[in-house]
């Protein structure tokens, strides 16, 4: 079980930390829906069922589609966003 | 290891509350900080459901035919299930804000949404731009309303 | 030096949370509110699931609360996002996008709802079948293949679902004196679909306002998408 928990955690992590410095919106979009499924599986093995759910449809789905809705309507589906930490010396 | 698990998953919750922070402050682009925010939305759930959590215990759902058994604490698992239905209301608001940003100024860069607002708000009062805050006294002369600086690259 | 604050206060932030997470403990939760609880929500609700019986039976109200302000959100999406653009559509959809939305179309509606009816006894509930149902009327939005779901019309679902939540919890005012309490009309055996009471009528109130109100966000979000601003 821990060796489990403990490639889930480091997906989540890694995920998570890939949403900051990808250069892609769309990818970045992703990875945050990765962290979501992973989430779920965590909350799997924590016996909260109907919070696992609500994360996989929730969070992995809805919230994934409303950004891509959004991105679409900001006209930034593959445009390169800006990294965090870059060029802003202002 | 079994005593590791419960570090292991405070660590992953502290982690992902952090990255969320971290992308929400540093991140200069609109949209990276609403996904920032879904990050440190998903640790703070998951520390929520681990206060939550009990060793030899089955999940809160009766079972037809079987004994009464302990049961993990119900209450953090549906204060974390309304949590995640209103943080996707809350990043659909964010959201459509983002979008309007987007019609009104053209662009998503932070700093450059700022100083436009700021060059807005002081219009709308009547009186000049003062600038931002984090700009040295002193310094570069201040932009007036229509000459601001290419953001840079 | 903005930058240098910044890593200044996240440095602050991490030993904290770290500091936090080690005096935190785990696995032994006291549960002073929880076993009691435990205890009472088969006497007290009906409920099989103790999850739905913590949202519906216990902080009914705070569940309102919670449609209030998916409910703002919605609105506000709405009045943001209202005025209408022409924008150009996507290209038209393939055979494999629109045999796929005929086929997943009922598939989604009989999980959605079975998800929704079967809160009370299983996993799930109102707000996770009410998000299936939403996609799936939003289904042939996503692969290009036709119109979204009416806009009145998920007004009126939305409004009805509202108000029968509302109504029933002033029911339990007027015969038991609580608002939104736990009304067991029907009482029903344990673990059968027609149980706990007016637990399913207040869940399925539910489903349909959160699955309305998500479709109506949807729509809003895609339409006039597109192209440079």
């Amino acid at each position: 079980m821990f060796w489990l928990l403990l490639g889930i955690v480091i997906l989540m992590l890694t995920s998570a930390v890939l949403v900051l410095v990808l250069d892609n919106l769309l990818a970045a979009l992703a990875a945050s829906s990765v962290v979501s499924l992973a989430l779920a599986l965590v909350f799997v093995i924590l016996r909260a069922p109907d919070v696992a759910m609500t994360e996989a449809a929730v969070g992995a789905g809805l919230s994934a589609l409303i950004l891509v809705l959004a991105l679409r309507r900001l006209g930034l589906v593959g445009v390169g966003g800006r990294r965090v930490g870059e060029g802003d010396d202002a | 290891m079994d005593a590791y698990i419960g570090p292991l998953l405070f660590l992953g919750a502290a982690g992902l509350l952090a990255i969320g922070v971290v992308g929400m402050l540093l991140s200069n682009h609109l949209f990276r900080m609403v996904l920032a925010l879904v990050i440190a939305e998903a640790g703070v759930n998951l520390m929520l459901v681990l206060a939550g959590y009990r060793w030899d215990a089955v999940a809160p759902i009766l079972q037809p035919g079987v004994a009464a058994q302990p049961m993990v604490d119900p209450i953090p698992q549906a204060l974390v299930l309304t949590a995640i239905v209103i943080g996707v209301g809350v990043q659909a608001l964010a959201l459509t804000l983002v979008i309007r940003i987007r019609e009104a100024y053209g662009t998503l860069d932070m700093a450059e949404v700022r100083a436009r607002m700021e060059v807005d708000v002081a219009a709308a009062g009547g009186g000049e731009a003062t600038g931002s805050r984090e700009r040295p006294a002193g310094g570069r002369p201040l932009p007036g309303p229509g000459a601001l600086p290419e953001p840079p690259r | 030096m903005p930058r240098f604050a910044t890593v200044l206060f996240l440095a602050g932030f991490a030993f904290l949370l770290f500091s936090l997470t080690l005096t935190l403990g785990f696995g032994e939760p006291p549960m002073r509110a929880g076993q009691g609880v435990l205890d009472q929500a088969v006497a007290g609700t009906g409920a099989a699931n103790a999850v739905s019986a913590v949202l519906l039976g216990f902080r009914g109200l705070d569940t309102l609360g919670e449609l209030s302000i998916l409910f703002a959100a919605a609105t506000a999406g709405g009045l943001v996002l209202g005025h209408r653009r022409p924008g150009g559509d996507g290209p038209p959809a393939g055979a494999i996008l629109q045999a796929g939305t005929r086929l997943l179309f009922p598939l989604m509606l009989v999980v959605g709802f079975y998800i929704v009816l079967h809160g009370h006894l299983t996993p799930g509930g109102g707000f996770q079948g009410g998000v299936i149902l939403a996609a799936a009327f939003f289904l042939p939005v996503l692969a290009g293949t036709g119109a979204g779901p009416d806009h009145a019309l998920l007004r009126v679902v939305e409004g009805l679902a509202g108000t029968v939540f509302i109504l029933i919890g002033l029911a339990a005012l007027w015969t038991g004196g609580v608002f939104l309490e736990p009304l067991l009309v029907d009482r029903g055996a344990l673990h059968e679909l027609f149980s706990a009471g007016t637990l399913p009528l207040l869940y399925l109130a539910v489903g349909l306002k959160v699955g309305a109100e998500l479709a109506g966000l949807l729509a809003h979000m895609a339409r006039a998408g597109g192209g440079e601003a």
